[in-house]
């Protein structure tokens, strides 16, 4: 996988809603058709997927809550949202 | 025993419809539109279907643009908090009302497209000019800014093309497309002569929506529905019968599937005189199929049971006169050989009934936008 640029903002697709399922419990990535669970780290990603924050800014966060090794964050990260981007949920500007 | 909450629910708010397709999942008696649920009793089923855990509502028919009321309906889906989808032939909507509509909290249009050819798709829509109108509606639900999906039902003489049904959604500017062979029910069982087409032609359009489909990501997601009377199992006939989703008819009884009413003798309940809660738990045609006890031989023992639940109920209703007979599309029903007739039979090829319209002419007619 080639890695993305730094600088590149994720956001959602229009028509992609993450939401907290009241009834089920937990989180859920909404798409048409799709309902997604994504698991607990997935979701604090998702979260600051906000269309501001750039892919740079969204690790040096979660690094800095979480004491994990950078380049590890930032490899997961990326392969979130490729798959995301390949599902044609996330947009990377 | 308690239902787990379903996902989604298909609220056909209306039967009425402009085009006339012969494959029409609508039953072949529609409902009237005197018989239709007002605006507050869908807004308040709505509101319900949240709170027992639905998660995709979508807005269907007949068209659904043909209810006045559709931007409060959605505003209403919208205000409970679920993902509202609208499933649409796109004639009937013009600018404004979508406009309105999405103002309204709409998540995700949903287009049907009858082939890629205007004359071919016109004819099976029983509608001139039908496919144009359905382009430029594509290009408004873009110019909103809606997600758009475009849908498209495989028969036999669209079959060729399904490769092409890909490409004009990508041109539509579709960020998903379902490519989806006949089922067989309702309008569709009545024109199956007509509309099945030849196994090679069927699995070719397989082979080569699989093929797009690798070509194509990042650019369009599809889904594929199979042909069930090809395959060596039957289909998983909506994940399991009142186990992820309901129906509800436009004068409000509730279905676990839009066949259902096919099988004789199930009581269904309306949402007139019963809560969602109540009826998605309590029905008797819900409780009719759940689970796997109902089940007779070859499926009872079938490692399978669990993965397919048995197919079909409506189609082994329609096929073997047995509602609880494994669904006859599966290699291992007894009676599969009447499905081997059925896909080995002659063809009518311009023999179909177009989709009953009666209730358009019996009611007030659908305004369709000049173009």
């Amino acid at each position: 996988m080639t890695a993305l640029a730094e600088d590149i903002i994720p956001r959602f697709a229009r028509g992609v809603r993450l939401r907290e399922d009241p009834v089920r419990g937990g989180w859920s990535l909404l798409a048409p058709e799709r309902v997604l669970t994504p698991n607990p780290v997935a979701v604090e990603v998702l979260k600051l997927c906000d269309g501001n924050r750039s892919l740079s800014e969204i690790v040096d966060e979660l690094a800095a809550r979480f004491s994990v090794d950078r380049a590890r964050i930032e490899a997961d990260v990326e392969a979130l949202l490729a798959d995301l981007r390949a599902k044609r949920m996330v947009e990377l500007l | 025993m308690t239902a787990p909450p379903p996902l989604a629910m298909l609220a056909e708010l209306t039967h009425r419809c402009p085009l006339s397709c012969p494959y029409c999942s609508n039953p072949l008696e529609l409902d009237k539109r005197s018989d239709e649920l007002d605006t507050g009793t869908w807004v308040r089923v709505f509101e319900e279907a949240a709170a027992i855990g639905v998660i995709h509502l979508h807005l269907s028919g007949g068209e659904p643009g043909a209810r006045r009321d559709l931007a409060d309906l959605v505003r209403g889906a919208a205000g409970a908090g679920l993902y509202t989808n609208l499933i649409t032939s796109g004639i009937g909507l013009d600018r404004p009302r979508l406009e309105a509509i999405a103002e309204a909290g709409l998540d995700h249009v949903q287009l049907s497209i009858q082939d890629v050819d205007e004359a071919a798709a016109d004819r099976v829509a029983g509608l001139a000019g039908s496919h144009r109108r359905k382009r430029d509606f594509a290009r408004m639900v873009g110019e909103i800014g809606l997600p758009l999906t475009i849908n498209c039902v495989i028969h036999r003489e669209n079959v060729a093309r399904a490769g092409d049904m890909v490409h004009e959604a990508v041109s539509m500017g579709a960020r998903r497309v379902e490519v989806a062979h006949a089922q067989y029910y309702g309008w569709g069982l009545q024109n199956r002569a007509a509309l099945m087409p030849d196994r090679e032609d069927a699995l070719a359009a397989g082979e080569t929506v699989e093929r797009l489909r690798a070509e194509l990501v990042g650019t369009i997601v599809i889904d594929y529905v199979p042909p069930d009377h090809f395959a060596r199992f039957p289909k998983p006939c909506v994940n399991g019968w009142g186990r992820q989703s309901l129906n509800i008819t436009p004068r409000g009884r509730v279905l676990p599937c839009h066949a259902a009413e096919s099988i004789p003798g199930l009581e269904f309940w309306n949402v007139a005189e019963h809560s969602l809660a109540d009826v998605w738990q309590n029905s008797p045609a819900f409780n009719a199929f759940r689970g796997t006890d109902w089940m007779q031989e070859p499926c009872r023992s079938c490692a399978r049971k669990e993965v397919d639940f048995g197919g079909c109920r409506c189609q082994a209703m329609a096929l073997a006169g047995d509602p609880r007979a494994t669904d006859p599309v599966c290699s291992y029903s007894p009676l599969h050989h009447l499905v081997r007739e059925i896909t080995g039979g002659t063809h009518e090829g311009e023999g179909w009934t177009p989709r009953g319209r009666e209730q358009r002419a019996k009611d007030e007619p659908i305004p369709l936008p000049v173009s």
